[in-house]
């Protein structure tokens, strides 16, 4: 019997099976699509530090890895760049932690495309982009693990000595009395523009977008991949199931990008697609024993790709019963039984 | 938004020919400056009517149910009746060097030609396969070119027999003969090897050569009839005896129902059916060797866009793990040049099209919903993309 059979091969699937293959575990992924092709490869790959436990832990063990991954995986170190539109917001940058502050004058000498009249920013250097579906195949192959392509109905059929459910989003349909809501997401990417932008630019006012509970919400973010294109994001919605662009929420979500960045208006689009984020009612990830020989990584909205590498250890530290890296309680699925 | 009866996408002999004989408002758009589509390139043989609005120079790229193209300059165009007369493009075919500055799509050496690109005295070989080779070769050699010869792949046992079941083609082949007098004609014969103006044949002869134009036959454009749900067969666009498609309301003509030249074109985009074993003879009697399929060594580049390799390209069983992973066919050309060479050399399944269908400045998806504010004096102009 394998020790443990983990359901979704995304990123997250993927670093619990490195994890673990690791302390010596044999490890099997089950999954009906190519390793990281869903949530994995729809998303940004934006390594990022939202000042918890969770996200920063993850962020250093990303930098730990970085020189063992392929270059196919393009890590870049680009720092992510918050934008304070107003005094208010600059207000708030100041009172994020391990930030390097940037006045108006320094924000433009680092971002010249910047629309005029902003107040100023914060970069987060230990902040990084990854593609994320070469690292899942990365991890995958360094954890010799075998990938089943195979649909799960029923988790409680599996045979082995620990089930991980890592099903993202998909998590809702095989699990429905967990509170997992798919939360839709859409990206734009350019064609290559070097230089353009130099780090990953997001405003302060995403957290609002991502920690809300709007049915609909965009929120301004653009990543420079090292190829020179950019990744224009974001969107949330819940309660919608198709896969197909949404134009009035592409408007938006461009809208929004516009204005923050004009220079976006004029730059070719080759490619817009949609995706499904994992989302929980507080926006902390279900991570930990859930029954019988079933455990949870998922629920990481739209951090997945960052916080993989700390779930996986949380989660491996509980299946093998060894001391866990970071106070697990905030992350067991059990805060939500009744 | 402007809305037409009947919107006409492309300009060459079918959309042409369509719209003559369409009624009512009707658009014809093509993303050339002139009419004409490949084979008559800015010189039409058959005018744009008087009462058809024509918008050169327009890209489509998303066409939803109803119909409603989005277009760049012009935005959303509506129209009740579409008529698809997409043409062709050109079949590359990956070999050592075909990526070398010198080596030249034959229909696109053709094109520059005619638009003023000097060619005079300069030593051409064309190579590939197909009727396309002789009428590129004709339009060069008039334009000065020393033509080298004309690699065909196909052996003659093959061309013959169906040149002789189509007396009616004969004609024109003869004619074309006639200009390129002196220019030799091998048949099964192709290019193994390009290298520092170089061409190595695979009778083992080398040339000496200015230019190397390549062309291995057309592939169909119907990415947009994919998008309306059209449905295909064998990669070719599904049409009834009125040149239907499976969608109602939507029309198809000329080479994305089956590549078979100018005549049929004609007779297709005027509403007529076309000989339909005429289009499979041609592909028969031009069917591309197997053992092109092996020229491409492992360091050869598959995807020019995102410059991947045949090696890079060969762990993969599907398109989507090696996009995924390698990034091939993941460029600005979204894998028109790379997803033919992929289907016919590992087997991957094209993808299924998602708009934008051509890359389009960001503004235009941002403005999908609602017509484009026009263009009001300068814009901030993003720096051009680097290749």
């Amino acid at each position: 019997m394998t020790d443990v059979v983990i359901v979704g091969a995304g990123i997250v699937g993927a670093a619990c099976a490195y994890e673990l293959a690791q302390a010596g575990a044999t490890v099997e992924l089950l999954d009906p699509n190519i390793p990281g092709s869903g949530a994995t490869a729809a998303g940004m790959g934006h390594l990022v530090d939202l000042d918890d436990d969770l996200s920063r832990y993850s962020v250093n063990l990303w930098h730990q890895l970085a020189p063992q991954l392929p270059k196919q995986a393009e890590f870049w170190n680009c720092g992510t760049l918050w934008i304070a539109a107003n005094d208010a917001e600059m207000e708030e940058a100041r009172r994020k932690p391990g930030v390097e502050l940037l006045d108006a004058k320094q924000l433009y000498e680092a971002e010249p495309h910047l629309r005029p009249g902003l107040a100023g920013g914060a970069v987060a250097k230990g902040d990084a982009v990854v593609y994320a579906p070469v690292a899942t195949r990365w991890l995958l192959e360094q954890a010799k693990a075998k990938v089943t392509r195979r649909a799960v109905t029923s988790l409680d059929e599996i045979q082995a000595g620990a089930v991980i459910c890592a099903t993202g989003a998909m998590t809702a349909k095989l699990l429905p009395e967990l509170p997992i809501r798919p939360r839709k997401g859409h990206l734009a990417i350019t064609d290559r523009y070097p230089g353009l932008v130099q780090h990953q630019l997001v405003e302060l006012g995403y957290m609002t977008s991502a920690q809300g509970e709007s049915n609909e919400s965009v929120a301004f973010n653009v990543q420079p991949r090292p190829t020179g294109q950019l990744l224009i994001g974001s969107s949330r919605q819940y309660n919608v199931e198709t896969t197909e662009i949404d134009p009035p929420i592409l408007d938006r979500m461009l809208t929004r990008a516009f204005e923050l960045l004009p220079v976006l208006r004029d730059c070719n689009v080759i490619r817009t697609w949609t995706g499904f984020r994992a989302s929980t009612p507080d926006k902390i990830p279900l991570i930990g024993h859930l029954r019988g020989n079933l455990y949870l990584a998922t629920g990481h909205e739209g951090l997945g790709v960052t916080t993989s590498l700390g779930t996986a250890k949380i989660l491996a530290a509980e299946i093998l019963r060894r001391p866990s890296p970071l106070p697990p309680a905030p992350y067991r699925p059990e805060r939500f039984q009744t | 938004m402007k809305h037409y009866d009947v919107a006409i996408l492309g300009a060459g002999p079918a959309g042409l020919a369509a719209a003559r004989v369409a009624t009512g408002t009707v658009v014809l758009i093509d993303d050339n400056p002139q009419p004409g589509g490949q084979i008559w390139r800015g010189a039409p043989q058959i005018p744009v009517p008087a009462h058809v609005d024509f918008l050169p120079q327009t890209k489509v790229f998303d066409a939803q149910p109803g119909f409603t193209l989005q277009t760049v300059p012009h935005g959303p165009i509506r129209a009740a009746k579409l008529i698809l007369a997409t043409g062709a493009r050109e079949l590359f075919f990956p070999f050592p060097g075909w990526t070398e500055p010198n080596v030249f799509g034959a229909g696109g050496l053709q094109a520059l030609v005619k638009s003023g690109k000097p060619i005079q005295n300069q030593r051409v070989l064309i190579a590939g396969s197909g009727p396309l080779l002789l009428a590129v070769a004709a339009t060069l050699k008039k334009a000065g070119a020393n033509i080298v010869g004309i690699a065909e792949q196909a052996p003659l046992g093959r061309i013959v027999p169906f040149l002789l079941r189509y007396p009616a083609k004969l004609p024109q082949a003869i004619a074309l003969r006639a200009s390129l007098l002196g220019v030799p004609y091998w048949t099964n014969t192709w290019v193994t090897r390009f290298s520092n103006g170089t061409a190595t044949l695979n009778n083992g002869r080398t040339l000496n050569i200015d230019h190397l134009a390549t062309g291995f036959g057309l592939v169909p454009n119907t990415e947009i009839a994919q998008l309306l749900g059209c449905r295909l067969d064998d990669g070719f666009v599904v049409v009834d005896s009125h040149g239907q498609t499976t969608v109602p309301g939507v029309y198809c003509a000329g080479e994305p129902t089956g590549i078979g030249g100018l005549d049929k074109a004609l007779a297709e985009g005027a509403g007529q059916p076309y000989n339909g074993a005429f289009v499979r003879d041609l592909a028969q009697a031009f069917a591309l060797n197997p053992a092109l399929y092996d020229l491409a060594e492992p360091a050869t580049l598959i995807c020019r866009c995102e410059t991947v390799t045949k090696a890079e390209c060969q762990p993969y069983r599907e398109w989507r793990d090696a996009k995924l992973q390698t990034r091939c066919g993941m460029g600005a050309c979204q894998g028109r040049l790379c997803g033919p060479i992929t289907q016919r050399l590992f087997g991957w399944t094209p993808s299924s099209v998602r708009p934008p269908l051509v890359p389009v400045p960001a503004r235009y998806l941002a403005t999908a919903q609602t017509p484009p504010a026009p263009e009001s004096g300068r814009s901030e102009n993003a720096p051009p993309a680097h290749r």
